[in-house]
């Protein structure tokens, strides 16, 4: 069973000077899950992530990857962030290709990992265009295409919808679904939107208020392609709610 | 209809330029409204404009001598500013160390105009060429440096945090995230310092110099002759503006995302 844990955090502490944000949190997860992380607006959600990959220095605690102390430089990490992190110097293709480039991946790798992910999220046909010439829901499918293409066995997500239209996010949803089906990779997706982690995750884990801690992991069980109107998904929707509310 | 409208607007510029030469021609040849020797008539500064190319009379050389001469001093003093300035900037901004160490150096000659170096630059060097590539590379290297500087310090922490997430070394991040960030920067810089160069290369030939075209300028003023004057102050609006459109379309082809409409 220990070796389908895919991170271990044990005892997190995070200060920035006086300010506790996270408290002494623990949690596991396992190989190959889709964690969607959900808990009061400013939780700390995003520092819990950036802890995650050393983006922020831990205060205390430790956090294991395969048992190792998590480091980006030897396990294959990928983040997808917030807002727009694209780099607007590079196109579409160099964009996807940037973690490979990084990587040092061999060339012709590199090229079919690049066209199976620009064809994954639909950019094939916008290949040569730079950022600044597309929509924000091309620019988020691009980070998430350079995310998948160095096929990593962690997947960092923080609220990398939040900013979309409700159509776009439905579609891009499935698509990470597909993706996590297809690639079997570890997901921890941050969120504040509660369908979204019942539409997505096979487990959620709620936070508390500041000072964060873990609360309760919930497994999810519902059936794919979930469906938001259907009445375990309503249940499984309040259940969450109710756990996050602290007032 | 987008070439039609490139014409259009390349014709809206150029009316500026003829707008300015009709009034010329308008005032001075047509109306006297002021004396030759004090501002040349058009037509006298053109005609003296193309006899410069074949008679070197009176300043000494043809107007060809003098603008191949003062753009080789130039472009020495350009070239090495820019080989030294912009890695300095770039290294000044990317390592707090080294930027601790070669600060005070630059904030003490930063204040200093280029003309100030000049009389030093003489003593130490004569009037050769030397002494004037000397000033433009000091009027390069201040402008270089601070954009170059400017720029990497523009880097944004989520495209760092996205090489961190990738596992990208150092030289990964300043190579393939920070100096592309600071392209617009640093070639603004180099505009820049274009413009330094020629205002330096024309004060270091006003002073010592025997010469180039602010060499010719001066020998117009102790003549009279301000069609010389003129002809010189041209050749180094021209040239400006021609290096200028140059590094721009360089620009536009280096950092074509940036750019990108």
């Amino acid at each position: 069973m220990e070796n389908d844990v895919k991170v271990q955090v044990r005892h997190l502490t995070k200060k920035f000077g006086d300010l506790l944000v996270l408290n002494d949190v623990s949690f596991d997860i396992m190989r190959g899950e889709l964690l969607c992380v959900v808990g009061p607006t400013g939780c700390g959600k995003t520092t819990f992530l950036n802890t995650l990959t050393k983006i922020y220095d831990i205060t205390s605690g430790e956090i294991l990857v395969d048992g190792k102390p998590v480091d980006p430089k030897v396990q294959n990490i990928s983040y997808i962030f917030q807002g727009d992190s694209t780099m607007p110097w590079l196109t579409v293709e160099q964009n996807v290709a940037f973690g490979l480039e990084i990587k040092h991946c061999p060339e012709d790798q590199k090229r079919e990992l690049v066209e199976k992910y620009l064809n994954v999220v639909g950019l094939t046909d916008y290949r040569n265009y730079y950022p600044k010439q597309l929509s924000a829901s091309m620019l988020q499918r691009v980070s998430i295409a350079r995310a998948f293409a160095t096929e990593p066995e962690l997947l960092l997500m923080d609220e990398p919808y939040g900013q979309l239209d409700i159509d776009l996010r439905f579609k891009l949803e499935d698509e990470l679904v597909k993706l996590w089906k297809m690639t079997g990779t570890t997901v921890l997706f941050i969120t504040h939107n509660v369908e979204e982690a019942v539409y997505l995750s096979s487990h959620v884990m709620v936070l508390t208020n500041k000072p964060t801690t873990v609360k309760t992991i919930l497994k999810n069980d519902l059936s794919r392609p979930r469906d938001i109107a259907d009445p375990a998904f309503v249940e499984m929707r309040n259940e969450v709610t109710r756990l996050i509310k602290w007032w | 209809m987008k070439k039609l409208a490139r014409h259009k607007y390349l014709l809206i510029s150029c009316l500026s330029i003829v707008l300015i030469l009709l009034t010329w021609y308008l005032c001075v040849d047509i109306l006297n409204m002021v004396s030759g020797s004090a501002f040349p008539k058009l037509t006298k500064t053109i005609s003296t404009f193309i006899k410069k190319f074949t008679t070197a009379a009176p300043d000494g050389a043809t107007l060809t001598v003098h603008f191949f001469n003062s753009i080789k001093v130039a472009l020495w003093g350009y070239v090495m500013g820019v080989i030294v300035g912009v890695p300095l900037g770039i290294l000044m901004a990317w390592f707090r160390k080294f930027d601790m160490f070669a600060r005070p150096l630059f904030d003490l000659i930063r204040p200093i105009p280029g003309i100030a170096w000049i009389p030093l630059f003489i003593l130490m060097f004569g009037i050769g060429v030397l002494p004037k590539a000397l000033v433009i590379f000091l009027g390069v290297l201040i402008p270089s440096t601070v954009n170059a500087y400017t720029g990497i310090k523009q880097t944004s922490d989520v495209h760092l945090w996205v090489g961190d997430v990738f596992g990208a070394s150092n030289a990964q991040k300043l190579f393939k995230i920070a100096i592309p960030t600071a392209t617009p920067m640093i070639f603004t810089g180099l505009r820049v310092a274009m413009g330094s160069a020629w205002s330096a290369l024309v004060a270091a030939e006003l002073l010592a110099s025997s010469s180039g075209l602010g060499y010719l300028i001066q020998i117009g003023r102790s003549i009279s002759r301000s069609d010389l004057v003129l002809v010189g102050m041209i050749c180094i609006g021209v040239t400006g503006a021609l290096l200028d459109e140059l590094l721009h379309l360089v620009e536009i082809r280096v950092a074509k995302g940036m750019n990108a409409k």
